[in-house]
């Protein structure tokens, strides 16, 4: 349906190794605008580490990124940004100690002229955002560690969104979270897929991407054992592919 | 969405008349309990002196003016320390850091210096107090690399640095004190000369007023601005007037305190001045060492919290990797946060060396330990992410009127020192107390 488009990220053949030891092995990946692909695997599959060297964690040891067909260099978390790629870490990365304002605008601070920053204009954009997000949300002036597991997601999602994401990275984005925030959570994939974004959804839960998901991309110990669309598979076919790595046989010709 | 946080503002009702206060003027407990501490301190030798030794000391001009400039030193690398203590690391090596920057400030002033310019040459003291301060930098810039970059813990680099620094410091002129120095370099450390006179302290007291009122009208018309809930005017008004009545209570005590008769007819001798038979009041006015530290203690403030590099080291501080993946060059701040405070200790070099009149090797010897305590004191966690600026400097108060209290009333050097030790644990033990109440 959207193999019209161009593809706005793709990985191509990237390999990391840690101390020997191939992380990811030549791993081939793609996204379109407006398509969540979910990356599963197991613990340890190389879902994460694959991710992190699109969202600037991580540096590949080889193979291509190209955005918008272009092939980019990415060596840190600011070089990301800088192609509007935004990350939803699985421990969220918040800093505790400072507030919701803070945290959103952290690395990205709104300054005055004089070059201090403009503390009341980042929270009345906070406030604004967190409307949207989260209108319940009252905490602006307390460190994140005073908020609940919820708040923060939100605070975290909310970060990401701000700056015009076109590239959103989510690494379990509702490991944490109750079944009404998780349903949150999904509408606002549904919302954000809607404006055009494209989302790598990492999970572990197959139910989950079966729903929220296009394309699949399963891996197991580094490597990539296929990419499949949700609408041709059964969950089954996924568990497989999760535990054996092997391909479900109606697509493996 | 269980959210309870709007809560607040039913529970008010039901708090006491001293919480609604609070609440309202905005004031920070933990800095009411600070200062209650500080006059516990204060009234405790005071009373002391009164009681046993039918005098008390503690609370007179002289005492409290000598006690604002003795504290300077500390409380100036204090203001640093915060900041390598937020970050989650420790320096160990600034009183060392004293002694070597004192040591090349006395042989640039006193030997090298006036054979170029001539003695007395009115810009030597300011070419020493640059090259002393950016040595101080340049060492610490250097200790913040082997940290930041080559990946050794910062205990292991300042302690090398404590060892290092102090036989540099020796060697550096063979174990010799320099003395005197310059004498315009000389006034940097106080003493009657030293000072900035009654006028001058009242200008010093009018900006600082100025200044106050400036910052609540700023702050009420921004939040105005962005629609933000106001504080009623009636806190506005006690907030900015006790500001300004402590700023001129400060000036009418260090201007109450008057040059001695010697300097006195010192002075008039080389002006020409007759003095009358009851002799001359000349006030001492604040110290110029004081003076350093307030605009020390402003400069920081500034950088800890309205500038992006006080908010990444806070950030670094909660949360280091939250930090690096926010595109904070953690590595690079952390250089840049011990070259700062390499550059506080040469400042505060400049200070203990021209407040002694001499630069000896032993110059700031176990400062560190007085520097971190006076931060801990004030309130910055040793866990990283928490501390302010004007605690560090109260902490270094505390520690001062501890230690100048004890002397007063006769307490030998063994008996301080237990003193000290214990104040620094139960301070550090009463605040964790206050944050696991305040959760």
């Amino acid at each position: 349906m959207t193999n019209t488009q161009n593809p706005l990220v793709e990985l191509r053949n990237i390999e990391i190794a840690f101390g020997g030891i191939k992380a990811v092995d030549d791993v081939s990946v793609d996204l379109y605008p407006g398509e969540v692909v979910g990356l599963l695997g197991h613990n340890g599959a190389g879902k994460s580490t694959l991710i992190k060297c699109l969202s600037g964690a991580y540096k590949k040891d080889a193979g291509e990124v190209l955005i918008n067909g272009k092939s980019v260099e990415i060596n840190n978390p600011r070089d990301a940004r800088s192609y509007n790629i935004e990350t939803i870490y699985q421990t969220l990365a918040l800093a505790d100690n400072l507030d919701a304002a803070s945290n959103l605008f952290l690395g990205r601070e709104i300054v005055t002229k004089s070059g201090m920053l403009d503390e009341a204009k980042m929270e009345a954009e906070t406030r604004k955002i967190m409307a949207r997000l989260n209108p319940n949300f009252r905490k602006f002036n307390e460190p994140v560690s005073a908020l609940s597991g919820g708040q923060r997601q939100s605070v975290a999602i909310a970060r990401a969104v701000y700056f015009n994401a076109k590239i959103l990275i989510m690494d379990e984005p509702t490991a944490a979270l109750g079944p009404h925030e998780t349903q949150m959570v999904a509408e606002l994939i549904q919302e954000l897929k809607k404006q055009g974004l494209g989302i790598f959804l990492i999970d572990h839960d197959v139910h989950a991407v079966k729903q929220l998901c296009d394309r699949a991309a399963v891996m197991k110990n580094g490597q990539l054992v296929g990419v499949v669309k949700v609408d041709e598979v059964t969950e089954d076919d996924l568990l497989a592919m999760i535990i054996l790595g092997r391909k479900p046989e109606h697509l493996a010709a | 969405m269980t959210d309870t946080s709007n809560k607040p503002t039913g529970s008010a009702s039901k708090t006491g008349p001293i919480a609604r206060f609070l609440r309202a003027t905005e004031i920070d407990t933990r800095l009411l309990g600070m200062v209650g501490a500080l006059l516990a301190i204060w009234i405790g030798f005071h009373m002391y002196g009164v009681i046993f030794n039918d005098f008390g000391a503690f609370l007179t001009p002289r005492n409290l003016w000598n006690l604002s400039v003795q504290m300077c030193s500390i409380g100036i690398m204090a203001t640093g320390m915060v900041l390598v203590i937020i970050t989650r690391n420790i320096d160990l090596s600034v009183g060392s850091l004293v002694g070597v920057t004192g040591m090349i400030m006395g042989i640039l002033q006193v030997e090298i210096l006036p054979q170029y310019l001539g003695l007395g040459n009115p810009t030597i003291w300011i070419i020493t107090a640059v090259v002393g301060i950016l040595c101080g930098a340049i060492i610490g810039a250097f200790h913040g690399w082997l940290i930041a970059y080559r990946g050794i813990p910062a205990f292991i680099v300042t302690l090398g640095g404590l060892m290092i620094w102090r036989g540099a410091a020796f060697l550096s002129n063979n174990g010799k004190t320099i003395s005197p120095v310059d004498a315009t370099f000389q006034l940097l450390g106080g003493g009657p000369y030293g000072t900035v006179g009654a006028t001058g302290s009242w200008i010093v007291g009018g900006l600082a007023c100025a200044g106050i009122i400036w910052l609540i009208y700023a702050g009420r018309r921004n939040r105005i601005e962005h629609d933000f809930p106001l504080r009623p005017m009636w806190a506005e008004l006690f907030v900015g007037g006790l500001g300004c009545a402590i700023v001129v209570g400060a000036v009418l005590l260090v201007n109450s305190y008057p040059w001695p008769k010697g300097i006195v007819n010192q002075w008039a001798a080389k002006n020409g001045v007759e003095v009358p038979a009851e002799g001359l009041f000349i006030s001492h006015g604040f110290a110029i060492p004081v003076i350093i530290l307030m605009v020390v203690g402003i400069l920081m403030t500034i950088l800890m919290t309205r500038t992006r590099f006080g908010r990444y080291v806070f950030a670094i501080g909660g949360n280091p990797e939250a930090a690096a993946l926010a595109g904070i060059n953690v590595r690079w701040m952390t250089l840049r946060i011990f070259a700062l405070m390499g550059a506080l200790a040469g400042l505060s070099a400049v200070v203990a060396s021209a407040r002694l009149n001499s630069a000896t090797n032993a110059l700031g010897l176990l400062d560190e330990l007085y520097v971190i305590a006076a931060a801990v004191i004030g309130g910055t966690s040793l866990a990283g992410g928490v501390g302010t600026i004007y605690g560090a400097i109260l902490g270094a108060l505390v520690m001062q009127s501890l230690q100048t209290g004890m002397v007063l009333i006769g307490f030998d050097t063994a008996v301080q020192q237990i003193v000290v030790g214990s104040v620094l644990v139960v301070a550090v033990y009463l605040d964790n107390l206050y944050r696991s109440r305040s959760k």
